[in-house]
């Protein structure tokens, strides 16, 4: 048994300790906001939050999240950046099949709540996450649209 | 004044046999009988539901992927039925006769980008039926004769006595009258929505993870598998030598011998993946082919250069290219290549299926023909087609990856797994399985010859597209016409409108090996034949000592839509200038332009680049398309964009590699695709000539890898005749 908080709620998770918190969520807590695209921390789909910062949650045990705050795009509107991120996606209309983007919009909160004014360098070193979709050039209009917000 | 339907005119396909949209450019436009769009469309009840509170569902034969094509037929039934599209919810239709509308009525699918304007005219339709339904129903209930009566969005109004009635308090009433068999239509004049920029529906959903896609979905009781397919294709599970040790793992339920792969079942996928990581599998050619141990991509190309010159099928032919090839003062040949392409959609396959125990079957797969998925699902469960309940969730990317492509989709182990348990499973692929059974763009190959006169004028024009298209793999030689000619193959060859006094096109069919499963990827044939015509295109200007540009607007019709589209592209872009030239930024730059016609649209693109440390930098992008006419000119900007994207992405660095006949791209870090690092600036301008409407899901695709190569020659003198260009050391360093 291993206590994970989640989106502010500690959760009692049963399951061995080497499994990716990617799993954990998805399957034992039911937020599949969190998506699953390449298990090898290529693709970004499946980013959340670990104590604010961006991780990969195909990469990271359930055993490294434990004791740590862990935030999913399930409660990004609850995160003050979040919240403005989200409004900017959608007034730039940056999702296209929308797979990628909740790992993307956590990304880019991750980014924005460290660095509010990101140069196009500091962007690009943060958003390395794939988009087959292609909406880069919108995601890029949003995050310069969601930092001039803050 | 409201105008009757007319018939719509379109790039129609060959028959029901046919059931994928490959545009067959060359052939004209004809108009297709309206018989069906207008049966379909009256069947108001089968589509459209409007709620009480005003709230509008609306079934869609066609599926979401990011195309933007549920907020499209939400836009166009608005405009007739006077809503607000911001009403609609859009959810994919089950299987069934009342959304085919495709092939005169007898096939669905969501593909060769033909969504729109397949059904345009039919949703239009569709929204004015229940438009007059509704108006019926509110002029029976007022007692006034239903002339006097107007609609603004979502209500009846009857002016006279200031009597309005939302939508949602007719719709009971008008559900039960007989849909009126002619219906007026908008004039285009009188359109408020169709052609503006609105928004797409899904939008904030998409941006904060609430979407449920196939592989989300959560059925009571279910168990998760993970399946291993055979390292190579064709051969099957003999046995799992350590099945009792995987058995006995943490959550396993059990393990199963599939055709050609196993499967570990367990409570949770991670828990089966980790099992299934472990198995020891004996694998044996029990049954059909398997492939061979040494088959690479090289050696499939080294089969289809072996059969250059072999005499080819009549694709297209004008004039007498033999005598005109002899006669010319010179002849300049090439040879072109492009590699096996992977979707690489971010979600990987995967299928739920649930028997029930009324003996029916509920599947969830993510596909773009509900319709044969159905059938192939009754098949593999020994059911009829009305037995299965057919899901189709919303598509994390498509790109022609979910057709009926047999081995390449997850539904039928599903079944199988499903049938073995007792239980609901869903599988999932790893993105090792999905990249490691795909069905891949083929590795393709064209040889060109032109004959130039004396005065540098192209006199004949030679082109041959070698090998085998998703359209033989998948329906048959018997489908391809007679002479046999695989449009999937061939199309970009094919359908160009550059005028030549002599021209041949043909096909020389060479099979690819059956363990390498084929698809159609975005763009099909044009993927890469637009990038081989339109860089020979170049080399003939180079030989003749024209300017690129200038050689393509001289073999065009003048006037025409396509010197529009030159001339757009060329304004966009600040006037044409090929360079190289010096950007403010220092760095050395040139420019290449490329024309294509794919799916009923023209594309003219400019790109703009630079080299830096052996690579290709690619900073702009201008594209203008025309697709005849637009319903949403926001969605057709941002699918030129996604197309364009995906485009380059392949031109840079995609190949499918293979070792041992074994793939050996198996993840994102051996697949490169392209990310935010690489992207360009994309401008599109939208032209509408008013022509039949064309497609916009994929045409901004093909223009993009010819006109960047062709830039790259401008700036190096380097002609790349091979894809991708990280095959190439770009530039002089």
């Amino acid at each position: 048994m291993v206590e994970l908080n989640v989106n502010g709620t500690v959760q009692r998770v049963e399951a061995e300790a080497d499994t990716p918190l990617l799993w954990i969520l998805r399957e034992q807590l039911g937020l599949t906001g969190t998506k699953y695209g390449c298990g090898i921390a290529q693709c970004g789909a499946c980013t959340v939050l670990l104590d604010g910062e961006a991780v990969r949650a195909c990469s990271i045990t359930l055993e490294a999240a434990a004791g740590r705050r862990v935030t999913t795009i399930e409660a990004i509107e609850e995160h003050p950046v979040g919240r403005r991120v989200v409004a900017a996606w959608v007034a730039e209309q940056a999702p296209q099949c929308g797979y990628c983007q909740s790992g993307q919009v956590m990304a880019a909160t991750a980014l924005l709540a460290a660095t509010p004014r990101p140069t196009p360098e500091q962007v690009e070193a943060a958003m390395t996450n794939i988009c087959r979709c292609g909406t880069y050039n919108a995601i890029g209009r949003a995050i310069a649209a969601a930092a001039e917000a803050g | 004044m409201r105008q009757r339907p007319a018939n719509l005119s379109r790039r129609g396909l060959l028959g029901a046999g046919l059931v994928l949209g490959i545009a067959l450019p060359g052939r004209a436009p004809r108009a297709q009988g309206a018989g069906a769009t207008q049966r379909r469309a009256t069947r108001v009840g089968a589509y459209l539901r409007i709620a009480p509170d005003g709230a509008i569902h609306l079934q869609n034969p066609f599926i979401e992927g990011g195309q933007g094509i549920d907020s499209a037929v939400a836009q166009i039934v608005a405009e007739e039925l006077d809503a607000d599209p911001a009403r609609f919810t859009v959810t994919c239709a089950p299987p069934g006769e009342d959304f085919r509308l495709q092939a005169g009525g007898h096939a669905r699918y969501t593909g060769g980008s033909s969504s729109v304007r397949s059904s345009y005219l039919h949703f239009r339709t569709l929204g004015a039926t229940a438009r007059a339904m509704l108006v019926e129903a509110a002029a029976a209930r007022l007692g006034v004769p239903a002339a006097s009566l107007a609609t603004e969005p979502g209500r009846v109004v009857h002016a006279a006595s200031g009597r309005a009635i939302p939508y949602g308090e007719l719709a009971t009433a008008a559900a039960a009258l007989t849909p009126p068999a002619e219906v007026p239509l908008r004039e285009a004049s009188a359109f408020r929505l169709i052609g503006q920029p609105l928004p797409r529906l899904g939008v904030r959903a998409r941006a904060t993870g609430r979407v449920t896609y196939a592989i989300d979905v959560k059925v009571e009781g279910m168990l998760l598998a993970a399946v291993l397919h055979a390292p190579r294709a064709g051969a099957q599970p003999a046995a799992v030598t350590n099945e009792a040790t995987l058995r006995a793992l943490p959550g396993v339920h059990s393990v199963h011998r599939l055709p050609g792969a196993i499967a570990v079942v367990a409570d949770t996928w991670w828990r089966a993946k980790r099992a299934i990581d472990q198995a020891q599998v004996a694998w044996a050619a029990l049954q059909g082919p398997i492939m061979d141990g040494d088959f690479t991509a090289s050696a499939m190309l080294g089969r289809l250069k072996a059969a250059a010159g072999t005499p080819g099928n009549t694709a297209e032919e004008a004039g007498d290219i033999r005598t005109a090839l002899a006669g010319a003062a010179r002849v300049i040949e090439a040879e072109y290549d492009a590699p096996y392409l992977a979707h690489a959609q971010l979600e990987p396959a995967s299928s739920t299926a649930r028997f029930n125990a009324d003996g029916t079957l509920d599947l969830w797969v993510p596909n773009q023909a509900p319709d044969q998925f159905q059938a192939s699902a009754a098949r593999a469960a020994q059911l009829d087609p009305a037995q299965v309940r057919l899901n189709s969730p919303p598509l994390g990317g498509f790109f022609g990856r979910h057709f009926a492509y047999g081995t390449a989709n997850a539904h039928l182990q599903a079944i199988q797994l499903a049938k073995a348990t007792g239980k609901p499973v869903k599988v999932i692929w790893s993105r090792e399985e999905e990249f490691a059974r795909d069905a891949y763009r083929p590795l393709a190959f064209a040889t060109f010859r032109a004959g130039l006169d004396a005065r540098g004028e192209v006199v004949a024009f030679q082109a041959a597209g070698y090998g085998e298209g998703p359209m033989t793999r998948h329906f048959g030689a018997a489908a391809l016409g007679t002479p046999p000619v695989d449009g999937s193959i061939m199309e970009g060859l094919t359908g160009k409108p550059y005028r030549f006094p002599a021209k041949r096109v043909e096909f020389v069919p060479v099979p690819h090996p059956p363990g390498v499963n084929l698809g159609f990827w975005r763009s099909v044939g044009h993927s890469m034949n637009d990038f081989f015509l339109e860089c020979f295109l170049d080399e003939v200007a180079e030989a003749v000592g024209k300017d690129p540009f200038a050689l393509r607007a001289a073999l065009l019709p003048d006037p025409g839509r396509h010197r529009a589209l030159l001339d757009a592209v060329a304004a966009m872009s600040g006037g044409w200038s090929r360079g190289p030239y010096d950007a403010p930024d220092g760095t050395r730059r040139a420019r290449g332009v490329a024309l294509a016609s794919p799916f009923g649209s023209e594309v003219a693109t400019i790109a703009e680049v630079s080299a830096r440390d052996g690579e290709v930098v690619v900073h702009d992008l201008w594209i203008a398309i025309d697709p005849g006419s637009a319903v949403n000119p926001r969605t057709i900007a941002e699918q030129v964009e996604s197309a364009a994207a995906i485009g380059l992405s392949a031109a840079l660095a995609e190949e499918v590699q293979f070792e041992r006949g074994e793939v050996a791209t198996r993840n994102f870090d051996t697949y490169p695709v392209l990310r935010r690092d690489r992207m360009p600036r994309i401008h599109v301008r939208v032209v509408e000539s008013g022509a039949p409407m064309g497609g916009i899901g994929e045409p901004g695709t093909p223009g993009v890898p010819p006109s960047v190569a062709n830039a790259v020659f401008a700036l190096t003198g380097q002609r790349i005749r091979s894809l991708p260009f990280s095959r190439t050391r770009i530039g002089a360093g």
